[in-house]
């Protein structure tokens, strides 16, 4: 009797189906019960958990992304920047220069027409004392001839001087 | 420690009173740990819901060691619920043993061969079943070409139920027999069973918590060897 208890245990009073069909609906039910108020909702939680993880990962990346993008905008702005401001300084430069030269050669023409015009002021005011020069100076020839016509023209010589008008005079007709 | 057991007759079968007992006390520890443990959920988990995590990783762990995840997936909720099912049993006859009028009323239900077997003959019936689901009458015929194969599902379902019963079984049996006769043999025998029960019961422990993974870890082969084409 204790032997074959040892090897068979309990069953050793004959078939027991009531326990394996019980044991069997039993496992079903903790089965189905477990799935429905336990595993289920852990499940959804793992799950959850797990979609929570890969979207915060890829948010990650997505935002590093991102920060690189705008760390190359900014970059390339900078760069823009820079040489726009080359460009501008150059240009500055160039313009500078230009004005220069302009300021330069506007004096040059102010000062060629200033001297044009002093040397035709000069010319104007030679000629206009060599006409003056010449009234005198035939004013003067006058005046001297006939000083020197008063003094020493002879008797002969005054007659000379009658005929050769009258014929000139003559001859003018 | 020969103990009767509690039999009734009812709609002609025999019912053993102590394991309808017993296997409702187990599937009820189980239901609660695991509604309990599952309560608060929350993205960080706290507590309880660490260790049904756990669990719930260590039997991804085994399926995933057999088969593809694709297909082994939805035997997930099958392994949790066997793996506690059969260590709250392994474990329920650990600290005592009740007997009333000779009868023995407490004790681990997988100490009964009746009740391993039926498990095993389910997971066996289980494999069957995933099998012609899964890949058709005809795929599931084609493994039997070797008559072996038939032999083999007997001698699968006998091993895996009488394995299981064969340790705990054991187990109470040298317990009942250091706590039960020894310790009442004098004040020697007292004083001299208390160590040796001690390191038993640690060592039982040991031994229901291998077997529950063993139980589980031999469910995965069986259904990965039905299911998967490559075997």
């Amino acid at each position: 009797m204790l032997t074959s208890s040892f090897v068979l245990g309990s069953t050793s009073h004959g078939f027991n189906g009531g326990d394996m069909l019980f044991q069997l609906v039993m496992f079903i039910i903790l089965l189905a019960l477990l799935k429905k108020f336990a595993w289920g909702p852990l499940m959804g939680i793992m799950t959850q958990r797990e979609e929570h993880v890969a979207n915060e990962i890829q948010a990650a990346e997505a935002s590093r992304q991102e920060a690189l993008k705008y760390l190359e905008e900014q970059r390339e702005i900078v760069k823009q920047s820079r040489t726009e401001a080359g460009q501008l300084i150059e240009n500055a430069k160039l313009q500078g220069e230009a004005q220069r030269e302009d300021i330069v050669n506007q004096a040059r023409l102010e000062a060629e027409r200033v001297k044009e015009s002093a040397k035709r002021e000069i010319v104007q005011e030679k000629e206009k004392a060599i006409t003056a020069l010449r009234e005198q100076v035939a004013s003067l020839s006058v005046l001297i001839a006939s000083k020197v016509i008063e003094k020493e023209l002879s008797e002969a010589d005054q007659e000379q001087l009658i005929n050769d008008y009258i014929q000139e005079a003559g001859e003018g007709k | 420690m020969n103990h009767e057991a509690p039999l009734h007759d009812f709609m002609g079968l025999t019912f053993n009173l102590s394991n309808v007992l017993m296997i409702t006390i187990a599937s009820l520890v189980v239901f609660l740990i695991a509604v309990i443990g599952t309560r608060k959920l929350a993205m960080k988990p706290t507590g309880m819901q660490n260790f049904m995590e756990w669990i719930m990783d260590f039997v991804k762990g085994i399926i995933n060691s057999n088969m593809d995840w694709r297909t082994g997936g939805q035997f997930q909720l099958l392994g949790m619920t066997l793996l506690m099912y059969i260590f709250v049993s392994n474990m329920l006859g650990l600290p005592f043993a009740i007997s009333y009028d000779g009868v023995l009323w407490w004790k681990s239900p997988t100490a009964d061969p009746v009740i391993t077997l039926t498990l095993a003959v389910m997971v066996l019936g289980l494999t069957h079943y995933y099998a012609i689901k899964m890949k058709g009458a005809k795929g599931y015929f084609k493994a039997y070409k070797n008559p072996m194969t038939l032999v083999e599902e007997f001698t699968n379902s006998l091993t895996l139920g009488l394995r299981l019963y064969g340790n705990i079984y054991a187990g109470e049996v040298l317990l009942g027999l250091l706590a039960g006769t020894l310790a009442f043999s004098g004040p020697a025998g007292f004083i001299g069973a208390i160590v040796p029960t001690l390191v038993w019961q640690g060592y039982s422990i040991f031994v229901g918590s291998i077997q529950a993974f063993i139980f589980v870890t031999l469910t995965m082969v069986y259904l990965s060897h039905k299911v998967s084409d490559d075997h």
